[in-house]
């Protein structure tokens, strides 16, 4: 497949200029795939009386700045309702930031909406190279398409350059390489026809003949057993090597963002009430944490090994309060600070910026030696979790 | 106490009573392209105040073995075989023998369910101390007395009882609704707790820590808890013994740590090689080629022969019991004793602390 893959690369997305237009303040050259600068996103709250009796906002993502580059992996994890598939939508181009901006090489993705005439790059283009895998393969797919036809549909629509024999061949191209043989079979099938790894495999094949710069995978193997995981991943990596695709991955399991972002020598980004609170190598995440919230994510996820399973299991979660507050009425100072166990008083009041903490970015007072945190009050008042301690 | 007789030879003497004993059970549904066997000559003894988790992929029969023992499979599927559940006083029940009206007690005095998703069950027009009074009403218990033994358990669940009893199912998150299925499912006091993928949907952090909650709820309500789940990692801490599903049967069961450490059967094996999880090492984790039965169509012999590396003519006619590994360890496989020569795995290592 490796000779003609060069064609199914480069449509649009190699047509940034090379003697660049832009203002000698950003070097064409530097500039990251995506970057995201203090973006935000609200949405008013749901229930339309709700939406009547006040005008409160709900802040799903609030100030977040980054950058993807190509061949990148950013796993983006967290708990439900963190914001990480709202960002995710945003990064790609689905979502309009209610602030910041959104910059796809460059050019700022809404005002090449908006302004079609001033933009580098159309918007039609990044849409194109920005693409999305979604949660439920059996929902993303039509069941009444053959795979044929579904695989077809981006190709027809961004490849205009081929005709109907060609995509037939891009299609069996692609099936073969994803081991769905014979491909001609497989590409008569109906979605109930195949399995849910099958599925998959389609629903990231109508993402990738698209030959995208970026796609966004939410949650896309967590639906898979787990025996299944593995391939998937080794398989989305295998096709960033292929094709040279970014991928903006979204889970809320830290095992498999850790296969993903190391293999593929990218980054974890832990996401808490809209706010990345600390992002790095996988290693330096799961190692050497500075945010607490990032301990308690590792301390959520099980180890297989049954000796250290058995001891965590006896392990009160590290955490002040189990329940993540209402994000219409998020917490004072820093957001995490009413679940978290070494929260003092001085969070409570002033909410912490970004630190470099010499191997993870950190939103934590802790990144800093020198802050007042290490000499305000512990906060009092943790609940307790369990019988085991009442019995104390 | 007293029990039936006849299920104490199986096991060590450490293993204890049994609480649920299983025994050549079938499930079984008619299809247009034949029958179709999701749940084939399965046998287990399930001990009394025991956590066993039951692991399998999907299609591999763990939700029809928990529907069974609480006979309740659905129409048209049909149940045979024999299910027996030894109370703490009284006679064995034959569960598969028993009336509607007295697997409706059954069900949740003797043996109570909790399903994956099953916070979504809660009617959503009903406030949550509505579906506890329900229940209560339903199995004329005496309220006040249910309702003390509710507090006591929304505690050991961290759930705060007046907000919880008097929000609509809506107004809670998925893991409080949860919890409070959790609670209501053992509200009339059940000897045992069958629950299946109980914490799937839920974050990381709730399902962890419903898990730890567990081990706590069976010392202090001294239940029997089958957990059944497609999700190893989850269970290495919690459960007491692993029975591996594998083509509608089990194929390897035994203390957990044992089985983990050293798993017999070269399914379990690759099982282990191909699971995410924190600590094991990257560059072992595998998929098992090929795909899990038909239930329609179980091969031949031993139903995991057309993936196995192991597999021989042998394996391909004759169709392995379970034979002892060590102790309670027992493994259906004809070469188990191979098996850790082929399939290599390790389950330390890539851990955190053994990087750099």
């Amino acid at each position: 497949m490796s000779t003609d893959d060069s064609d199914v690369q480069n449509t649009g997305t190699e047509t940034e200029p090379d003697g660049t237009t832009e203002a000698a303040s950003d070097g064409a050259t530097n500039e990251p795939l995506l970057s995201l600068d203090g973006v935000e996103v609200d949405f008013a709250p749901g229930g339309l009386v709700r939406q009547y009796l006040s005008d409160e906002e709900i802040m799903a993502v609030d100030e977040v700045n980054l950058d993807i580059e190509e061949n990148d992996v950013v796993a983006l994890v967290g708990e439900s309702g963190c914001g990480k598939t709202t960002l995710g939508k945003t990064a790609i181009g689905l979502q309009r930031p209610t602030g910041g901006s959104v910059r796809y090489k460059g050019q700022d993705v809404w005002d090449a909406k908006d302004n079609p005439n001033s933009a580098d790059i159309e918007f039609t283009d990044i849409r194109r190279a920005l693409q999305i895998v979604h949660q439920d393969p059996a929902e993303a797919l039509n069941s009444r398409r053959r795979v044929r036809a579904i695989l077809a549909d981006p190709l027809k629509k961004w490849r205009e350059d081929l005709d109907q024999e060609d995509r037939e061949e891009t299609i069996y191209r692609y099936l073969e390489h994803v081991e769905m043989t014979p491909a001609k079979d497989y590409a008569e099938r109906y979605p109930y026809q195949l399995s849910g790894g099958e599925k998959q495999r389609v629903v990231l094949g109508r993402a990738l003949l698209m030959n995208p710069d970026l796609v966004l995978a939410d949650e896309a193997v967590s639906a898979l057993d787990v025996s299944l995981r593995v391939d998937m991943m080794d398989l989305m990596l295998e096709l960033q090597d292929l094709i040279d695709t970014s991928f903006l991955f979204i889970s809320h399991d830290l095992a498999n963002a850790r296969y993903l972002a190391k293999k593929g020598g990218g980054r974890i980004a832990i996401m808490y009430l809209g706010n990345i609170v600390e992002i790095g190598e996988p290693d330096e995440i799961l190692q050497n944490p500075t945010h607490p919230y990032s301990k308690v994510l590792r301390w959520s996820t099980p180890a297989i090994d049954p000796k250290a399973a058995k001891e965590a299991v006896n392990e009160d979660p590290p955490v002040r309060q189990l329940d993540v507050p209402d994000p219409a009425d998020p917490p004072s100072g820093c957001k995490y600070h009413t679940r978290c166990i070494e929260a003092r008083e001085v969070c409570t009041r002033e909410e912490p910026e970004t630190y470099d903490t010499g191997g993870t970015e950190a939103t934590c007072f802790r990144a800093l030696s020198n802050h007042e945190y290490w000499s305000s009050e512990e906060l009092e008042g943790q609940e307790t979790i369990g019988f085991s301690r009442d019995d104390e | 106490m007293s029990y039936g007789t006849q299920q104490q030879q199986t096991y060590s003497d450490e293993a204890g009573d049994v609480v649920m004993e299983v025994e050549n059970t079938d499930v079984r549904f008619d299809m247009d392209r034949g029958q179709s066997r999701v749940l084939n000559d399965v046998n287990v003894d399930i001990f009394r105040e025991e956590i066993l988790a039951v692991v399998g992929e999907s299609g591999s029969g763990k939700s029809m073995f928990a529907a069974a023992l609480l006979d309740a499979v659905e129409q048209p599927g049909l149940t045979t075989g024999e299910i027996t559940y030894y109370p703490p006083d009284g006679d064995p029940v034959d569960v598969l023998g028993l009336s509607d009206q007295q697997l409706k007690s059954f069900r949740w005095e003797e043996v109570s369910m909790v399903f994956q998703g099953a916070m979504n069950s809660f009617n959503p027009t009903m406030k949550i101390r509505g579906h506890f009074e329900e229940t209560i009403a339903a199995h004329d218990a005496n309220l006040d007395e249910r309702l003390e033994y509710v507090y006591d358990l929304f505690d050991a669940l961290n759930l705060d009882v007046d907000r919880v009893m008097r929000s609509y199912p809506h107004e809670l998150s998925g893991g409080m609704k949860q919890r409070a299925l959790i609670a209501l499912s053992l509200v009339l006091e059940p000897e045992v707790l069958v629950m299946d993928e109980p914490t799937a949907a839920l974050d990381l952090l709730m399902q962890r820590t419903i898990i730890n909650m567990l081990t706590d709820l069976r010392d202090e309500l001294e239940i029997t808890i089958v957990f059944i789940t497609h999700d190893l990692p989850l269970i290495a801490g919690l459960s007491d013994r692993i029975g591996v599903l594998y083509g509608f049967e089990f194929i390897e069961i035994g203390p957990t740590e044992p089985l983990l450490e050293d798993a017999a059967h070269p399914y379990t094996r690759a099982l282990l090689r191909s699971v995410p999880s924190i600590d094991s090492p990257l560059d072992q984790m595998q998929t098992i080629p090929g795909s899990s039965p038909d239930p329609v169509n179980i091969p031949s012999g031993c139903s995991y022969h057309p993936r196995c590396p192991l597999a021989d003519d042998r394996c391909r006619i004759e169709d392995p019991d379970l034979v002892q590994v060590e102790g309670d360890h027992r493994v259906s496989c004809f070469y188990w004793e191979q098996s850790a020569g082929e399939i290599d795995y390790t389950l330390h290592g890539g851990g955190v602390e053994d990087n750099e």
